[in-house]
C-alpha cells in the first residue's frame, strides 16, 4: 500500500485523537481533561472532513466544540476549587479499570477485523446541501421531518428542565 | 485508498478510552466528559458505514446528526443536575453522593 496525502492526513488524525483521548481520561486536573477533549472533538470533525461530510463537519464543531466544551469549562470552574486534583488510583482499582477495558477492546477489534463486510466502495465527493435539506424536510419513505420536530419538542423539554434543576429555590 | 477498517479501529480505541474512563473517574463531570468521548465514537462508526458501505443513502448521516444534538440536550440536563448536587452538598466526587440513593 503506497503512502498517499490522504493516509498521511488520517494518520496524523489518528494520533490525535487517540493520544488526545488517552490524556482525557488520566490527566489528574479536570480542566486539562476539557481541553483534551475538545482536542478530540477536533479529531474527529477532521475525520468527518476526511469522509467528505463537512456539513457534519461544521456542525461537530459548532455543537460539540464550541457549545458543549464551553459548558464544560464554565462548570469546572464553578465545581472545582483552584488546584483540585485527582487522587492517586488504588492499585486494584487500576488494575481491573485497565484488565476490563483492554479484554473489551479485544474481543470488539477481534470481531470487527474478523468480520467479513460488504465491498467497500468510497465515492469521491462533497454531499450536496441541497440534498440534506430535502432529506431532512421530507415526509417521504426516507425523510426525515418527524425526528426533526420531535429533536426540537427535546430540546425544549431539556431547556425547561436545565432551568427548573438548576434555578436556585 | 483508507479501508474502513482502520476508522472502525480508531473509533473502537476511542470507546473503550471512554469506557476506561468511565469505570475509573470519581469526579462527576470527568465521568461526563468520558461519556462524550463514547458518544463521539459511536458517531463515527455510523458515518463511516454510512460513507462505505451505503454510499447512496443517508441514514447514518442523519443518526449523527441527530445524535449530535442529543447530546448535547444530554449534556446540558446532567450538568444542570451536578450543579445542583453540588450547591447541595458542595462537592461532585461520586463517594459522597450517597444522599441520591434513596
Amino acid at each position: 500500500m503506497e503512502i498517499t496525502l490522504e493516509l498521511i492526513v488520517f494518520i496524523v488524525l489518528a494520533l490525535f485523537i487517540g493520544v488526545s483521548a488517552i490524556l482525557a481520561v488520566t490527566t489528574k486536573r479536570i480542566l486539562r481533561a476539557a481541553t483534551y477533549l475538545l482536542f478530540v472533538l477536533f479529531g474527529t470533525a477532521g475525520i468527518y472532513f476526511q469522509l467528505n461530510y463537512s456539513f457534519l463537519g461544521a456542525v461537530q464543531l459548532l455543537i460539540y466544540a464550541g457549545g458543549i466544551t464551553v459548558l464544560y469549562v464554565f462548570s469546572i470552574l464553578l465545581t472545582s476549587s483552584e488546584g483540585d486534583k485527582a487522587p492517586d488510583l488504588k492499585g486494584y482499582k487500576l488494575v481491573m479499570g485497565l484488565l476490563a477495558t483492554l479484554v473489551g477492546l479485544g474481543v470488539c477489534l477481534w470481531v470487527t477485523l474478523g468480520h467479513d463486510f460488504a465491498p467497500e466502495h468510497f465515492e469521491h465527493g462533497e454531499l450536496a446541501v441541497r440534498t440534506i435539506g430535502h432529506a431532512l424536510m421530507s415526509s417521504d419513505k426516507f425523510g426525515y421531518v418527524l425526528p426533526f420536530e420531535v429533536i426540537s419538542l427535546l430540546l425544549l423539554a431539556c431547556i425547561v428542565g436545565g432551568i427548573m434543576i438548576a434555578r436556585k429555590r | 485508498m483508507i479501508h474502513m477498517e482502520y476508522y472502525l479501529i480508531i473509533s473502537t480505541i476511542m470507546m473503550f478510552v471512554g469506557i476506561y474512563g468511565f469505570v475509573t473517574r470519581r469526579n462527576l463531570l470527568a465521568m461526563l466528559i468520558s461519556v462524550e468521548l463514547i458518544l463521539n465514537s459511536v458517531d463515527i462508526n455510523f458515518v463511516v458505514f454510512n460513507r462505505f458501505l451505503f454510499p447512496g443513502q443517508l441514514e447514518g448521516f442523519f443518526f449523527t446528526l441527530f445524535a449530535i444534538g442529543i447530546s448535547a440536550a444530554e449534556t446540558a440536563v446532567a450538568i444542570a443536575i451536578i450543579i445542583n448536587i453540588y450547591r447541595n452538598i458542595r462537592n461532585i466526587e461520586v463517594r459522597n453522593l450517597r444522599k441520591m440513593k434513596w
